[in-house]
């Protein structure tokens, strides 16, 4: 234990030395890049995720292979997809279609579940006050899925955020560059440093999700959601 | 992409041996997993109190890179599986434990009134009555925890231990596409037989439960 | 004999949910709980297996207060059934139904063959002994909940709300076939209900429990139609209690006419005088209505009205009477022997001029009246 809270000292330290917050290799740019690739993927397969979960839930048609779908995404190895893709071509691209592929299941199983979980009643309601198909997703399936939704996102969002320190193995910086560097150089410090930072701004996307909840979804569905 | 079918055939053998390494180490995390999270889960259900900070501990550790929690116990358990099973035990737990929390909620309160009205001890209604009717759930979390984990693994070989990851990160040294695509291919096979013997451990643990899809 | 003395239950946030309640429930008769909701009907129940302790007071089993007993042990000598039947539903029918006796520790083949007799006392076929609860209707749900609860055979049934999640006819049907049950095996019965009519039907005494978990009223169900003892009971008992009150009046004193009963074959020349003619068969069968303006030639080929509801003389009571008339076509009632002959027809305004206290057999065929 002792030899753990001196580590967490030193990372500490590390941590707080001016020199790491300044120039291309400081905190400050590495956490844009980071942040960066993790937005870009999140926002990708939200898209994804988002539309085939409202489409498969809204109809009750393709839900199984909507599942099936998720699962074999989930089942890629991220590190593989990367690696693999890195050896094709050699640019950034790759290292965000693994993180989407990684991002969308959650998203898409959550999306699906949420809106087939909708009491059919209220749906029935919505379809009987004249509500067309769009309306009554729009009006009732999606506001009452939200807080679901948000459950599949804030997953999504922080098993990229973690991810994205892969990003650093083929050579393009991020948080993980510490990581990396540190295992490299045998440097302790450094990897619990970087660590430390991306689980902060896991947190932070976890307070911003949070927020999030409480502005967006109805304060008569809060409380009803489960976690995933 | 070529893919060199000859070296595949060649080495059958070291892949084969490395898909047996790979499972091991994915597979004895969920178990562990499961083991711990069964009590805790019921522990967290009994004493409401105890759930919300397990539940951020668990959120926690899912956000820490898997990379860094392998790398933060090579200081306690060397370059061994331990330092690559310890950390997929505690992802697992992360996963697992608010199912099993879901799994014991999913009873219903007639259900479980029935069940203490007939004469059941806190027990033996937790035993017969509480974690039988949880299990559809609980396997649910299992397979997202056995998936992930078997995908997770490669990233052992960062630090020497992951199974296909050897010839997933070889080949990417050798800039050699084969065995790349083929380390990666075996991963998801992998993952979706183990997914698919999930699934039917629990159509027949569960012959009452509705066809519910799949849980996410 | 179940006895509730001074029994009180407070909740620490000061909450009180039964005051000062003392009633008996007799041994084998069916006392029912009957209340608005809040009224610490369903508590009084609970204190009696020790799913509810109260703060004061005691319970008594046959002079044995219950907290003498361990929990667990108590509760598998009462059976219990619920609103939503609360089946296991990762266990079979059959399975459900023996869960008591495997707590008892009974041999499986025994419970088994339990279940399989109880299933057919409740009226399920076998067929379902081993299906799973999800596959069943909601009405025979609860019928497997009673099973259930009758598995060990208790001497006392604990029954909450057991009728009102499933609809008006399935539920008349579990009413009846329970009175029916009732009168095989004389359990001691408590059975909570808000809907006084099925109180009225079922009780032999009725409990009315008030808002603050005090009883207003313990009585027959005819004494509280007849007599409530304040303004709550009589407004809970509503408006139509004078109708009501016909429940308890049977058909056995009734004056049936015969007037405008014809066989089949009889000669249509002398029907004049007459609105409506009840034409029967050979074995007095009723086959229907038909005016005589309506007939050609015989009575064979007169276009006939369907009977409509009939009551049993004797056995129903006047208000199932005034039923049959008010969707009688002629506006007259058609009683029926045991064996569907018809006994005579009678108006409206007869059977409302029937006196209505202290006599006939009970309307509901369970002895609810028979000591009058």
């Amino acid at each position: 234990m002792n030899e753990l809270w001196n580590q967490i000292e030193l990372s500490w330290t590390w941590l707080t030395a001016s020199s790491q917050w300044h120039g291309p290799d400081g905190i400050p740019h590495r956490l844009l890049q980071h942040v960066w690739y993790s937005g870009v993927s999140l926002l990708c397969a939200a898209v994804i995720g988002l539309a085939l979960g409202l489409l498969a839930g809204h109809t009750g048609r393709g839900g199984f292979l909507a599942i099936t779908l998720a699962n074999v995404a989930r089942a890629i190895p991220t590190f593989g997809l990367v690696l693999f893709v890195v050896v094709i071509d050699y640019s950034i691209t790759p290292v965000l279609v693994a993180l989407v592929a990684l991002a969308v299941p959650p998203i898409l199983v959550n999306t699906f579940e949420g809106v087939r979980g909708v009491d059919p009643d209220a749906k029935d309601a919505a379809r009987g006050v004249g509500m067309t198909g769009w309306g009554v997703l729009w009006h009732a399936e999606l506001p009452m899925a939200l807080p679901l939704i948000l459950l599949g996102l804030r997953t999504s969002a922080i098993q990229v955020v973690a991810t994205a320190t892969i990003a650093a193995y083929p050579g393009f910086g991020g948080l993980g560059r510490y990581i990396i560097d540190g295992l490299a150089r045998g440097d302790y410090q450094l990897v619990v440093g970087g660590t430390v930072l991306v689980v902060a701004l896991a947190l932070i996307v976890q307070l911003i999700f949070a927020g999030l909840r409480r502005l967006v979804v109805s304060p008569g569905l809060l409380g009803s959601a489960r976690p995933s | 992409m070529d893919i060199d079918w000859a070296w595949i055939a060649d080495h059958r053998d070291s892949l084969t041996e490395h898909a047996l390494v790979h499972l091991r180490l994915a597979l004895l995390p969920v178990l562990f997993g499961l083991l711990i999270a069964l009590p805790l889960g019921v522990l967290c259900r009994r004493w409401g109190w105890l759930y919300p900070p397990a539940l951020t501990i668990a959120n926690i550790l899912y956000a820490v890179p898997s990379l860094a929690l392998f790398m933060i116990f090579i200081q306690y358990t060397g370059l061994t599986a331990s330092t690559v099973m310890i950390p997929l035990t505690l992802y697992s737990l992360s996963v697992l434990i608010p199912n099993v929390v879901d799994g014991l909620a999913s009873v219903s309160e007639p259900v479980r009134q029935a069940a203490t009205a007939m004469g059941f001890g806190t027990l033996r209604r937790l035993m017969q009555v509480e974690l039988p009717i949880a299990v559809p759930v609980v396997i649910a979390g299992t397979r997202v925890a056995a998936v992930s984990s078997i995908s997770l693994v490669a990233v052992g070989q960062l630090i020497g231990q992951g199974g296909l990851g050897y010839d997933i990160i070889r080949g990417y040294q050798l800039q050699f596409q084969t065995q790349i695509v083929a380390a990666t291919v075996l991963i998801v096979l992998l993952a979706l037989v183990t997914d698919a013997i999930l699934v039917t451990v629990q159509r027949l643990l569960t012959p009452w439960a509705r066809a519910r899809g799949g849980a996410s | 004999m179940i006895t509730f003395e001074g029994v009180t239950k407070r909740y620490p946030g000061g909450a009180v949910a039964l005051d000062d309640v003392s009633l008996d429930c007799p041994t084998g008769e069916i006392t029912v709980f009957v209340g608005t909701s809040g009224g610490g009907k369903t508590t009084a129940l609970r204190a009696v297996n020790r799913m509810v302790e109260p703060t004061s007071g005691r319970v008594l089993i046959d002079g044995r207060d219950v907290r003498e007993q361990r929990p667990a042990e108590l509760r598998r000598g009462i059976g219990y059934v619920i609103q939503h039947a609360g089946l296991f539903p990762h266990r079979t029918i059959e399975d459900n139904i023996a869960t008591v006796p495997y707590l008892l520790r009974w041999n499986k083949k025994k419970a088994r063959a339990r279940a399989l007799e109880l299933m057919e006392r409740v009226g399920l076929d076998h067929s379902m002994a081993k299906r799973y609860p999800f596959q069943l209707s909601g009405g025979q749900q609860q019928r497997v909940g009673v099973a259930r609860a009758l598995a060990a055979d208790p001497p006392i049934m604990l029954m909450d709300e057991p009728f009102s999640a499933v609809d008006p006819v399935v539920r008349a049907e579990l009413q009846d076939e329970f009175l029916r049950l009732q009168d095989e095996l004389h359990k001691t019965i408590v059975f909570v209900t808000h809907d006084i009519d099925e109180a009225i039907k079922l009780g032999d005494t009725i409990a009315v429990f008030r808002t603050g978990g005090k009883v207003a009223q313990v009585d027959t169900p005819e004494n509280l139609l007849a007599h409530p003892a304040d303004d709550f009971v009589a407004g809970f008992i509503g408006q139509n209690r004078g109708i009501r009150t016909l429940s308890f009046a049977g058909t056995g004193e009734l004056r049936l006419s015969d007037d405008a009963v014809r066989p089949v074959t009889a000669d249509a020349a002398d029907l004049t005088g007459l609105d409506w003619i009840l034409v029967v068969d050979e074995d007095r069968r009723p086959l229907g209505w038909t005016r005589p303006a309506q007939i050609g030639g015989s009575l064979s080929e007169a276009p006939l009205a369907p009977v409509g509801p009939t009551f049993r003389v004797g056995s129903d009571s006047v208000r199932v009477a005034l039923d049959a008339a008010v969707l009688s076509p002629s506006g007259l009632a058609v009683g029926v022997d045991d064996a569907g002959a018809v006994v005579g027809t009678a108006a409206g305004s007869d059977l409302l001029a029937v006196p209505t206290h202290g006599n006939g057999a009970g309307g509901t065929g369970h002895g609810a009246g028979s000591d009058g």
